[in-house]
């Protein structure tokens, strides 16, 4: 009797073991794979480089996450295409530090070139082969087995099928990208870095190219480009960092970034610069950013028609004459600038 | 070790295939490479053949090797416009960014230049006996023409791919290159430099051409030698390795961005 009891409590206690076993496995597993998903594939810390007197980067940080679109931001000179230069093991930087996959992109660049592409902005293709025969001597490069049936699976997921045996030379624009960016998927890279990859085509091409990138971090690569396009990085971006002169000055979510960007904006053109000044004082409780030269000035508002009425009635009060006044969506530029005045700004507070 | 090798070798077997094919299908080569010649060869021994009258050989033997020396000086114009062209377009770019040897991209033209310009021999050489050329040499002569040959190609190959590297516009690399293929005519290759004006003579006694045409010569028509083997490794081997050393540090030079 008693024997029984005990076999019976035993089974009962080991199967609760047991369970709280599976349990715990089930957790370590779940947090393994919580620490995949939010793996740092591309590291970057403090890098810097300059050529001649001229200072490219001063000193830019940041980190990608495995499989993800990382989108960087910034306006033509700001230094996005001297960064995916130094990642892409082109350049060196004077200073700070690089990584992909725990590999140096200086020191260590032989392993990383193994597991990166780049697409530039200039198409990398050899113009005197055809589509395939570009494709063939990448596949070869990269010593991959069936370079034949991989060229063709290319061609025909970008649509070049038709053309695959014409000389590159008789290509349009869209489609030199479009083999070019085959030619860089060749061999199942884990970082691909699109420079500008959108700059100079046409819409339908431009959609065509955001769905291609969606597809491929879909597939699990990482995907690093840079834009000049606040949209484009908006649609495509899981991380967006801007890069303005060297410095990144925002990053965060597309949602983060949107908040922190001012959604609307009021022009007014005054009359003199006595009115300008004035105009400044009155509208202290708004991000504002004014333009002496054309004697404008731009207030920023949450884009509302609360804020926007508020705005007029400030001005009619103040009893400030305009010559001219319109409302519009802030463009890149202009939320740059408001990103970039108010670092200034913390910059003059703290001297 | 072995698959790194195998791997170099594999890379730039793979440049050469990829200029060979290039090289083919552009016309202006390929007029360049073989028609060029042909007519060249053709003009000297029909218009000035009957004119001419150099000693003791016969006027289209004598040629051979100027025209020989004058179309590789041509021929090899074309690999400094391509590597230029390499250099300006996004293709070094994505070799770079990929896991092979920096070296191969420049191994790949000069292999293919080496080929096509000893090619380009042979169409000369051909041409030649159909007009009459009668060489007299044995089997190792004629090896040793192919070698002296390649060490020259090699020579102005590398030249030329210094060229392509370090001009602006493949425009100003042609005009660079037409001194190559200008000083056979300033030297023995047309006509005895004792019927050239004195300082002319002097000139074309002591530059490069000459001692590279009369060991042609000599190997071909089974003649003296004399120092001119001597003469012609001396001068194409020093040439070769000052242009090579300084195409490789003008290519780091071009890629250090």
């Amino acid at each position: 009797m008693t024997a029984q009891v005990d076999e019976q409590s035993y089974s009962k206690v080991k199967h609760t073991y047991i369970h709280t076993y599976v349990c715990m496995f089930n957790l370590i597993l779940r947090e393994m794979n919580m620490m995949e998903e939010k793996q740092t594939i591309i590291s970057v810390t403090s890098l810097e480089k300059s050529y001649k007197n001229f200072e490219v980067l001063k000193g830019v940080t940041f980190s990608v996450t495995k499989g993800s679109i990382f989108a960087l931001l910034g306006s033509n000179g700001a230094g996005k295409t001297t960064t995916i230069n130094i990642l892409s093991t082109l350049a060196k930087a004077n200073s700070g530090k690089a990584t992909i996959l725990g590999y140096d992109c200086f020191s260590q660049a032989d392993q990383v070139r193994n597991y990166i592409s780049l697409t530039g902005q200039f198409a990398a293709v050899d113009e005197g082969l055809t589509g395939k025969e570009n494709l063939r001597m990448i596949g070869s490069l990269r010593h991959l087995k069936d370079v034949g049936k991989k060229a063709d699976g290319l061609l025909k997921k970008f649509g070049l099928e038709e053309a695959a045996n014409r000389r590159v030379l008789t290509y349009s624009g869209g489609m030199r990208r479009r083999l070019d960016i085959a030619m860089s998927l060749l061999g199942e890279p884990q970082v691909v870095f699109l420079d500008e990859p959108t700059t100079g085509l046409d819409p339908q091409n431009r959609l065509g190219m955001w769905e291609m990138v969606r597809t491929l971090a879909a597939e699990g690569t990482t995907v690093f480009l840079t834009t000049q396009y606040l949209e484009e990085a908006e649609q495509l971006a899981d991380y967006i960092a801007v890069l303005h002169e060297g410095i990144i000055v925002a990053e965060g979510t597309p949602d983060k970034l949107k908040a922190l960007l001012p959604q609307g904006m009021v022009e007014f053109t005054f009359h003199s610069m006595e009115d300008l000044k004035r105009a400044e004082k009155v509208f202290a409780a708004y991000r504002i950013s004014s333009q002496e030269q054309s004697k404008s000035m731009i207030v920023f508002t949450d884009s509302s028609l609360d804020q926007f009425t508020d705005v007029l009635n400030l001005l009619k009060a103040s009893g400030i004459s305009v010559s001219d006044f319109k409302q519009q969506k802030p463009t890149l530029e202009d939320a740059f600038l408001t990103i970039i005045g108010e670092k200034k700004e913390d910059l003059t507070h703290e001297n | 070790m072995k698959t790194k090798i195998r791997n170099g070798l594999s890379d730039i077997w793979i440049m050469f295939w990829r200029c060979t094919l290039n090289a083919i299908r552009n016309p202006e080569t390929l007029v360049m490479s073989i028609v060029a010649p042909a007519t060249l060869m053709f003009l000297f021994v029909s218009v000035f053949g009957g004119a001419m009258n150099v000693g003791d050989y016969d006027f289209t033997n004598f040629i051979v090797p100027g025209i020989i020396l004058q179309c590789i000086g041509q021929g090899v114009v074309s690999t400094a416009t391509s590597v230029n062209s390499d250099l300006k377009g996004g293709i070094i770019n994505r070799f770079r960014t990929m896991p092979i040897a920096k070296s191969a991209v420049l191994s790949g033209h000069v292999l293919a230049a080496t080929i096509r310009n000893l090619l380009i021999a042979f169409v000369i050489i051909a041409v030649a006996f159909l007009m009459g050329f009668r060489p007299d040499a044995n089997l190792f002569q004629w090896l040793g023409v192919i070698g002296i040959l390649t060490l020259y190609i090699l020579a102005v190959t590398w030249i030329s791919v210094f060229v392509g590297l370090t001009v602006s516009s493949s425009e100003s690399a042609i005009s660079i290159l037409a001194l190559v293929s200008i000083l056979p005519f300033f030297s023995s290759g047309f006509a005895p430099t004792e019927t050239m004006p004195a300082a002319l003579q002097s000139f074309a006694n002591h530059q490069p051409m000459t001692p590279v045409i009369e060991t042609l010569r000599a190997l071909m028509l089974n003649g003296e030698l004399g120092k001119n083997l001597q003469l012609t490794l001396i001068w194409w081997i020093a040439i070769l390795v000052i242009a090579y050393l300084a195409s490789i540090q003008a290519y780091k030079r071009k890629l250090t961005i």
